[in-house]
């Protein structure tokens, strides 16, 4: 009997071993390797409490080694009565005593890192960005300097951004496991808390509450690039006009298409306000298409005809739109594909070594 | 009912018609085990599909609406008509003998809690079959909730309504069982630790469940009669919601554990053959951990903005919880020290239980971090944990529970051998699935995914999982076998574990009056006492004389019946005026029942001290 017990731990042992050497999991999207202010707080916490929580199993699993192995049952002694303890004032003190110091010991520094977190009082001195929520995507509105994105959050590497989160439908929760813990998105109130990135690189992002069909597939991206970098972006999408885009006459066909099938109603090309659907201003830039697709002509074409095979339950209906022929779907593509309003975009961002 | 026809052998028809009307508490705690085996291997299926569906990236075994569906409904059946029922039945089988009682305090109330679980687990579950089942998780967070379309969600309120109504009633039947009916001797110090266990936790569920109760009319009154309590257009604020689910839902957890803790104390003392080490502070950390129990719901909430103030709070108050716990912990550790172990298939889910709660109690302080939580929350860490508590602590003790106590509900033991393997295969596979998920949440998986996307590194982890889940399949499949198999085995003797408490001084299985005359409790483990130092039977606390039975009743399944039919008619009335008919009349046919109840007089039957002299004799032998 006990041997196979035995082998059981053993396996359990190496297969979380095996799990650990096979690496912390991607390093855009892990929260073990933090690369953030937020995330590296956690980080800290989550070793502190594995080192202090793992020393009492230890403590558990070696006191139940130890009984099974000398208080079994012995062979001859059948009727064998045990005495009967009550129990020992002192070892209940000990075991009442430790615990009690243990959980000072983690409750300090986590009253600390949570009151150094929530800190917003210096919002003022740094960038502020408005982040909404979606049924199934994100809007960032940078308010102080009057652009706007959808999907693709662009931030300021070493540099405290504040981010102040609502939805407009239900709610969600947001989150970038490598720079930050998550805070929930509720429709009712605005949260806020800021995120700094020690590396530049493109970071996955992902909502963490159920919130509908697609929960899944709200996916987005944190590019943070060098505080230089991130000025000539602002100025380039400050500046990006659609309508002055030189484009190639399948692509001007596109455009027009995009006018004509009602497009617009929903999804605006840069400039302000409350939108109805994500803002195509860095279309062309996206790292992925409706958040999950990867950036190819194919994909959106498939987008475009018919969304909701791809994201079921999302508003891209049609009921807002007419059905789009395979052909107009392809210029349309080319045309969103040419919206490009700045030579930084994800793919200047240099990769994050993996660790 | 006369005493004649129950030797008798019966027709199908009169055994169903018996388990219908029965107010015996061992019937209704075969009913509640029955019913609870049920929706447990369904909520297991649901389980089976989602780790299919997540086997494999981009996988398309179903489609997102269902995987919502399913999530849900696993969730749901799983707490409310799988482990509920199941430790109600428990408790319903051996809390009463254990204290020496012939039954629970309101018999017609008991029937009554087991037919409402029934009609509601029913009800809820109707609604795969019209239109899809809730799909908004088993939290039902109310602003997705309240944009659910279809009768998903009106489906999981007026199904849990009728159940949790159910359970209510359990509870408070199991206080006052417990305050008034204990035999003579029995003071509350020497009660077994599973019936101070089932005490602490009717109390929870008598202040825990009032929230879920207030919180399923708020939404009801939002969903099916246009109010605006969780509506945020018109001045409604979803963050109630929260609150009160986590309200009830948090003591809801120590509902699920704490009569497994009393349980686990039996266990280990009996196959000691050692006093619980300390009981005392064993009753007084379960106090202790009902008690923090409401003190820590809003650590479900560290992420929804309430500011650093309330988190901290929260947060020390969660790591508290982890002394009491502790204190449990060493303490069973401590009977078994020094002790002469017998490992069976009940001591192995036992053991089982330390080292797998113990991960699920760790990884509960982690949590309790608040910051560090900003990470785990909604994600696979938290799978992990709570499967580690739910499964490592509920799941293991009720298979404890059952290979324990199966001789005194069933007269037959299970067999060891099956047991064994059972243990085995469901052992691997739980840590298999469970343990890489605190792994896959960390490396950024989200729970409540129906899919994600291959390159994330989230592949094998996945896939582990899915694994684990199928060894936990066939290890339940053994355990059916085992019941079956085991059903033509011999009669099992009264005390075959060489047992301490009250419940294997009689018969396997308890004539249906339980004791002849009332036991004498001389001590803790009065049985044990009596072996010790008398002549190994309990002595009689009370002379023979006639015993008072109440009479079996069909108005319990009939007015659960009538509120199951109003259920329906809430559900539907906002398509069709028609339904009123189906909500009115359901309700009228419960309410007449209850008249029925009031007004006719039922002074149950005696059991003529003749015929208990007649069964003490033929022990005697």
């Amino acid at each position: 009997m006990r041997g196979w017990l035995g082998k059981t731990k053993a396996l359990v042992l190496l297969g979380s071993l095996l799990l650990l050497l096979s690496g912390c999991g991607k390093e855009n999207l892990t929260a073990l390797v933090p690369k953030g202010y937020g995330a590296q707080s956690s980080m800290d916490l989550i070793v502190l409490t594995t080192v202090v929580m793992s020393a009492v199993f230890l403590v558990v699993v070696l006191i139940l080694v130890v009984v099974l192995i000398r208080f079994r049952k012995k062979k001859g002694q059948e009727d064998f009565i045990p005495k009967q303890v009550e129990g020992s004032v002192t070892l209940e003190t000990v075991w009442t005593a430790i615990p009690i110091i243990l959980v000072i010991i983690m409750a300090v520094p986590t009253v600390m890192a949570e009151f150094d977190l929530a800190d917003t009082e210096e919002r003022d001195d740094h960038r502020n960005i408005t982040v909404t929520g979606y049924q199934y995507w994100w809007h960032f509105d940078y308010d102080d300097d009057e652009i706007q994105t959808s999907q693709d959050l662009y931030i300021p590497v070493g540099e405290r951004v504040y981010l102040d989160l609502k939805s407009e439908d239900v709610l969600h929760s947001f989150w970038i496991p490598s720079l930050a813990g998550k805070l929930d998105v509720n429709p009712e109130n605005v949260n806020t808390f800021y995120i700094e990135a020690y590396e530049e690189g493109v970071y996955y992002g992902k909502c963490a509450e159920l919130c509908g069909a697609s929960h899944a597939l709200m996916d987005f991206k944190v590019i943070a690039v060098s505080p230089e970098d991130f000025d000539q972006w602002v100025d380039d999408m400050q500046s990006f006009d659609p309508e002055e885009l030189e484009l190639d006459s399948v692509a001007q066909e596109g455009k027009e298409l995009f006018e004509a099938n009602n497009c617009m109603s929903c999804h605006a090309i840069g400039g302000s306000g409350d939108p109805l659907g994500p803002n195509l201003a860095s279309f062309g830039d996206r790292t992925r298409f409706a958040g999950i697709l990867d950036p190819t002509k194919e994909n959106l074409v498939d987008w475009i005809m018919d969304p909701d095979e791809i994201k079921p339950d999302n508003k891209m209906k049609f009921d807002n739109y007419p059905e789009i022929s395979e052909e107009d779907a392809g210029k349309m593509a080319e045309y969103l594909m040419e919206l490009k309003p700045s030579e930084i975009t994800p793919d200047t961002v240099p990769d994050l070594a993996s660790e | 009912m006369s005493t004649a026809t129950m030797t008798q052998k019966r027709s199908f028809g009169a055994a169903l018609w018996d388990y219908l009307t029965t107010v015996d508490h061992k019937k209704i705690g075969h009913l509640y085990l029955a019913g609870g085996a049920f929706f447990f291997l369904l909520g297991g299926l649901e389980a089976l599909i989602i780790r299919i569906q997540l086997m494999f990236p981009n996988s398309d075994f179903i489609s997102a609406g269902l995987f919502n569906e399913m999530l849900t409904m696993h969730g749901t059946t799983m707490i409310f008509l799988a482990a509920m029922p199941i430790l109600l039945g428990l408790m319903n089988a051996a809390m009463p003998l254990q204290i020496g009682a012939r039954d629970v305090a309101f018999p017609f109330l008991n029937a009554l809690g087991f037919w409402l679980f029934l009609f509601g687990g029913l009800l809820l579950n109707l609604s795969w079959f019209l239109g899809g089942a809730p799909d908004a998780g088993w939290t039902s967070y109310a602003s997705l909730a309240m944009y659910s379309s279809g009768h998903g969600v009106d489906f999981y309120v007026a199904g849990l309504q009728i159940a949790g109504a159910g359970t209510l009633m359990g509870g408070i039947n199991f206080i006052a069982t417990i305050v008034t009916m204990r035999a003579p001797g029995m003071t509350y110090m020497r009660m077994p630790l599973f019936t101070w266990a089932t005490f602490i936790t009717s109390v929870l569920i008598l202040f825990a469940f009032p929230a879920l109760t207030i919180n399923m009319f708020l939404l009801m009154f939002d969903r099916m009669f246009d109010a605006a309590f969780f509506n945020v257009d018109l001045g409604g604020n979803t963050i109630i919601w929260q609150h009160l689910f986590w309200i009830f839902g948090h003591p809801e957890v120590y509902i699920l554990i704490l009569p497994l803790f009393g349980l686990f104390s039996d266990i280990f003392a009996t196959f000691s053959k050692k006093r619980l080490f300390g009981y005392t502070a064993m009753v007084f950390a379960t106090m202790l951990i009902a008690f923090l129990g409401f003190m820590v719901w809003a650590h479900h909430m560290f992420t929804v903005g309430m500011g650093p103030v309330a988190n901290s709070i929260f947060a020390v108050a969660t790591m508290a919880i982890a002394v009491p716990t502790g204190i449990k912990i060493f303490n069973w550790l401590a009977t078994m020290w020094g002790g002469s172990i017998t490992i069976n298939s009940a001591m192995l889910w036992s053991l089982g239980f330390i080292p797998s709660f113990t991960i699920g109690g760790m990884t509960g302080v982690m949590l309790g971090s608040s910051v560090a939580d900003y990470q785990y929350h909604d994600t696979y860490f938290v799978v992990g944990h709570f499967h580690y508590v739910i499964v490592g602590g509920t799941v293991f003790g009720i298979f404890a529970a059952l290979h324990y106590w199966w001789p005194k509900m069933f007269g037959r033991i299970l067999r060891e051998g099956l047991g064994k393997i059972t243990f085995v295969l469901f052992f691997i596979g739980f840590h298999l699935t469970f343990f890489v998920q605190h792994f896959l949440g960390l490396m950024g998986m989200p729970r409540r995914i129906n899919t994600f996307l291959p390159g994330q590194m989230l592949d094998t982890g996945n896939l582990i999982s899915t694994i684990g889940a199928f060894f936990m399949t066939a290890a339940i499949l053994v355990f059916v076998y085992n019941i079956i198999v085991s059903a033509r085995d011999e009669q099992a003797p009264a005390d075959p574990w060489d047992g301490r408490t009250l419940e294997w001084a009689i018969s396997s299985p308890p004539p249906y009056y339980n004791f002849e005359q009332l036991p004498l409790v001389r001590g803790l483990d009065p049985l044990w006492v009596e072996k010790r130092e008398g002549n190994g039977k309990m002595l009689p606390g009370e002379p023979l004389d006639d015993v008072h039975m109440p009479n079996g009743s069909i108005l319990p399944f009939l007015m659960s019946f009538g509120f199951f039919v109003a259920g329906l008619g809430f559900i539907y009335q906002t398509d069709s005026k028609l339904w009123f008919l189906a909500l009115y009349g359901g309700m009228a046919f419960a309410l007449g029942c209850m008249v029925v109840r009031s007004l006719k007089d039922d002074h149950g039957y005696y059991i003529k001290k003749e015929e208990l002299q007649k069964a003490l004799d033929r022990e005697a032998k």
